[in-house]
């Protein structure tokens, strides 16, 4: 019944929800992708969203299968040919994964600028887009989204939050419990890092003038200070005590100040945080609660992260340092929930419709606030009226990429020309044999009039004109299947809230294996 | 095959089915090989004549097939001596839950044989190590698509011993190349190794940093971490206690034996005052879970597919030779040439300098050839040729040999009658073919 379903997706699920969580699962699962066009790309795209258990999808398309499109697409087969495309891309994603929902709608294909008015309607209605492309060898992605919080970006090597430089009341208190002159071999052997950091700081407090060490010659001073604190055997010689040894490798990290990024700093002074309304979404009460809590509670510091990494130490040395920090985030979290709650007060208690997804509202408050406010990401995409309009181009990243003329900027260009030459042709460059000749120097037309246009003073290698002849806007399947990856990817950072996705074009080249990304 | 209204024709193909394939093997490009020659030729040669190995058919494998046969690629194997599993439903695309239990590869032959008419995919349910050069030496280009580094290095191994060398240069016409495919959550790798020519696997093990394990002191009296609990109860209280039946090891894909460990690990977490132990934890732990989603692989597989494309068909320039791709923070590739080592233990054809004092004892040896970043041996047999004749010094992997020899490991170089200069052959998982040894005594 129920709960073997549930059990039996918790198992097939296992693998990624192990990178999203079950939170991350249950977003994924209340989400609705629509994609127009069952082309290759499109289809790959979808694969990589069924699998991983999307709630629903729609497919939009006007085509009749050819027999060509079932050559490179793994979702279409000899039996459909002749059908709507939609409809039979649908069945064989659909039967991917019971758990997801396909229909589909045949819609008739519009003439040509279908992409930027379907782009201006998204816009205004505030719905993620996201244009994928494969052309001959080169992929290429636009995200157009207003406005992306990130809550949890999940970053790579993120510092660790140990406030060695400004101690809280409850860490100095622990802190001071140590007597490490006085503690048995044993004892001194297995006491926590931190706490040796902590000690011998005081000590270089007391003889420099409360200065942390700053400079690469201050911090190696210090080392030695740790060096000498090593415990001696009756022969004088140091002891192994690798948590001095530890110590010792995280001095050039563990006396960092603490402070706020400037990426954090950004958001608080955004407008959307200053002015809190009934309709603020979610992510901009939090982070305006974070805000009061820095401002108003934190002497400029964010709430305490709580986590600590592990360090050679005995259990319960161990256990109690992390508990300190562990129930100082509790206390901060607690302290920021309440901020919510006034700040919600303050608008007449309407809840934005975020919050009727957030179950429990003060795990909520502290996956923002403790584990994740020093990692906030909000990410703004262009309109694509603004890329393409002759004020707003982004002229600067054009021309400086294409300093080098082989940037993938290049690509970008070619297919901004090969648009442009269907425009005029209704027709793209050197689909059939006869054309391509002849289509090269309609093309190099094209290229020169889109570069006159917006004023761009670079060259494009013939090389590359030739190339987008020779391609005949091919799709081939391997590069479908790499953008469909990382297509689908994209959709999951925005449809769960977790970790950064690109701004705004990305560009792959699967002739060279590079990629690059633009903001245009 | 069924015939619908004249779309398909015999032998497979239809109107129109190879048409984006053809754009880029029948019309001549700025950025072709040198050798690339336009023409219906290359098209045939794919459909008819290359023979492509896949090896493994889990989540890079699902998708190279898939993107193989959708290249032109007919004649394929694919190597995997698996079964599915339900976790393995979220990004192994070809199977099914019904499928569960049977092997991959012979499901993953059968959807795409049935998908892709005309293609032909033949399953072997074997582990890779069941066959020899007479197998692999038949093939044009094989992908691997593996989740073990042994794995690959044994087949790294494989393809270099096909090798032939003339006065010092290899034989062309005997190299294999070998694409390989890497994916660990959100972030991947593929390279492109031609065996003998460019960097290969053991060239660059430090790319693959060996697992980290908990010191035993540390789970045995120090735990500080849910990890370190749940180590506990496997490595030393599931042993102890046999908790189902003398002799039954921990299966991982046992539920039951997980959920044994999980409230071992809960009892001895609560006794350290340690949160944090879950039955996820515990089974990622236990079974050593690595976070996989279909992006990645599809990613990945990609990248690797259209590298075989290029090395079929010259159509471009091959990857040179090493990929890396990670989509966690916005997209991000790097792609590098990784260079070969002038003594790899692999392809190098270079004895290995082993350097030790003729004190030194073979346990050394030993600690050596699995410690060394460079060599990183799982179980290595050490014999040489003394007085003549052929002496097995240390050898772990069978039981009555294992115990007639560990006498040996306390003994010094020396005492075992080895001089300078003397060669050892190292046989070891990692590698189908002995790696040999010269001893440089040092004092």
């Amino acid at each position: 019944g129920m709960a073997a379903n549930k059990a039996a997706k918790e198992q097939k699920y296992d693998r990624q929800l192990r990178l999203w969580g079950d939170h991350g699962q249950e977003a994924l699962e209340n989400a609705h992708v629509c994609l127009v066009n069952a082309t290759a790309t499109g289809t790959e795209i979808l694969k990589n969203l069924v699998l991983p258990g999307i709630g629903a999808f729609t497919i939009v398309d006007g085509h009749k299968v050819s027999g060509e499109d079932v050559g490179n697409n793994f979702f279409l087969s000899t039996n459909s040919i002749g059908k709507n495309r939609a409809q039979a891309a649908t069945e064989l994603l659909q039967e991917l994964n019971s758990d997801v929902s396909g229909n589909f709608v045949e819609e008739v294909r519009a003439a040509g600028s279908t992409c930027l008015r379907l782009g201006a309607v998204l816009w205004n209605a505030e719905v993620p887009f996201l244009v994928c492309r494969t052309y001959g060898l080169v992929g290429c992605m636009r995200l157009v989204v207003r406005e992306h919080t990130v809550v949890e970006s999940h970053p790579d090597n993120a510092l660790e939050d140990l406030r060695l430089d400004q101690p809280f009341t409850e860490l100095k208190n622990h802190i001071d419990s140590y007597d490490l002159d006085s503690m048995e071999k044993k004892d001194h052997s297995h006491t926590p890092w931190i706490i040796i950091v902590a000690k011998f700081l005081e000590k270089w407090y007391s003889e420099h003038n409360f200065q942390m060490p700053k400079n690469y010659k201050e911090k190696e001073a210090f080392r030695e200070l740790l060096r000498q604190g090593i415990l001696k055997n009756e022969n004088g010689a140091p002891e192994d005590e690798e948590n001095f040894d530890e110590a010792i490798k995280n001095v050039n990290t563990a006396l960092n100040a603490t402070k706020i990024s400037s990426t954090v700093e950004d958001i608080f002074s955004c407008d959307l945080c200053d002015n809190i309304t009934a309709q603020t979404p979610a992510f901009w009460v939090m982070a305006r609660a974070v805000r009061d809590f820095v401002r108003d509670d934190g002497n400029g510091i964010l709430p305490v992260r709580g986590t600590i990494p592990d360090m050679i130490a005995d259990s319960e040395k161990f256990i109690k340092l992390q508990n300190v920090y562990r129930e100082k985030a509790l206390q901060d979290a607690s302290v920021v929930s309440k901020h919510v709650e006034s700040l919600l007060q303050s608008v007449g208690k309407v809840c934005p419709p975020g919050y009727l997804l957030i179950m429990k509202f003060f795990k909520c408050v502290f996956i923002i606030s403790g584990k994740n406010a020093a990692f906030l990401r909000v990410v703004r995409c262009r309109s694509l009226e603004e890329e393409y309009s002759i004020e707003s181009v982004n002229k600067d990243e054009i021309t400086s990429c294409m300093d080098n003329p082989d940037s993938e900027m290049v690509l970008y260009l070619m297919l901004r020309s090969i648009d442009r030459f269907y425009q005029q042709h209704s027709h793209y460059p050197g689909v059939y044999d006869y054309q391509v000749e002849e289509d090269i120097s309609r093309l190099k037309v094209c290229v020169n009039s889109l570069l006159q246009e917006y004023g761009l003073s670079v060259s494009v290698k013939d090389d590359y004109i030739h190339e987008f002849c020779r391609c005949g806007s091919a799709e081939p399947h391997t590069v479908a299947a790499f953008l469909g990856g990382c297509a689908a990817q994209e959709a999951i950072k925005i449809i769960t809230q977790q970790f950064v996705p690109f701004n705004n074009t990305f560009i792959y080249n699967a002739m060279t294996q590079t990629s690059a990304t633009f903001q245009l | 095959m069924a015939v619908d209204e004249g779309h398909v024709a015999c032998g497979g193909d239809w109107d129109g089915r190879w048409n984006h394939l053809k754009k880029f093997l029948e019309r001549s490009g700025p950025f072709t090989l040198p050798d690339f020659e336009p023409g219906t030729e290359t098209l045939q040669f794919l459909l008819e004549t290359c023979k492509i190995l896949v090896i493994g058919a889990g989540g890079l494998g699902c998708e190279l097939l898939k993107n193989l046969a959708l290249s032109g690629f007919r004649n394929i194997h694919v190597v995997d001596m698996d079964t599915i599993d339900i976790s393995n439903l979220n990004r192994q695309f070809l199977f099914r839950s019904k499928d569960v239990g049977r092997p991959k590869a012979e499901v993953a032959a059968e959807f795409v044989n049935s998908r892709v008419p005309g293609c032909n995919v033949t399953p072997h349910c074997q582990k890779i190590q069941d066959f020899d050069e007479s197998f692999y030496r038949k093939f044009h280009i094989i992908v691997c698509g593996l989740d073990s580094v042994i794995a690959r290095r044994w087949m790294n191994g494989m393809l270099i011993s096909l090798l032939n060398y003339e006065n010092g240069v290899v034989d062309q016409s005997t190299i294999i190349p070998l694409i390989d495919g890497g994916t660990e959550g959100f972030k991947g790798n593929a390279r492109v190794i031609l065996p003998g020519m460019t960097a290969c696997i053991d060239c660059t093990l430090e790319l693959y940093p060996p697992q980290i394990n908990f010191p035993m002191c540390t789970i045995a009296s120090m735990p500080r971490l849910p990890e370190h609990c749940i180590e506990f109860a496997r490595i030393l209280q599931w042993p102890k206690e046999e908790p189902f039946g003398d002799g039954v090891s921990l299966d991982g894909d046992n539920p039951e034996h997980i959920q044994w460990v999980f409230m071992k690990a809960q009892e001895r977490a609560s006794e350290f005052n340690i949160t944090g132990v879950t039955y996820r934890l515990t089974q990622g732990v236990v079974k050593r879970v690595i976070p996989a989603v279909a992006s990645t692989n599809a990613v990945i597989a990609a990248a690797c597919a259209t590298e075989a494309f290029k090395i079929a068909t010259s159509a471009y320039v091959t990857l040179n030779n090493y990929l890396v791709f990670s989509d966690v923070d916005g997209l991000y590739t790097y792609t590098f040439e990784a260079e070969r080592k002038e003594n790899c233990s692999a392809c190098s054809q270079v004895p290995q300098d082993l350097q030790f004092s003729s004190s030194a004892k073979l346990q050394d040896v030993l600690q050596y050839l699995t410690e060394s970043t460079s060599l990183q041996m799982k179980s290595p047999a050490i014999t040489t040729t003394l007085q003549g004749k052929n002496k097995t010094l240390y050898l772990q992997t069978v039981a009555s040999i294992e115990e007639r020899t560990r006498p040996n490991l306390c003994k010094t170089l020396k005492e075992l009658g080895l001089a300078d200069g003397q060669e050892l052959a190292v046989a070891d998982v990692t590698t189908p073919q002995t790696v040999l040894f010269k001893l440089n005594f040092t004092s």
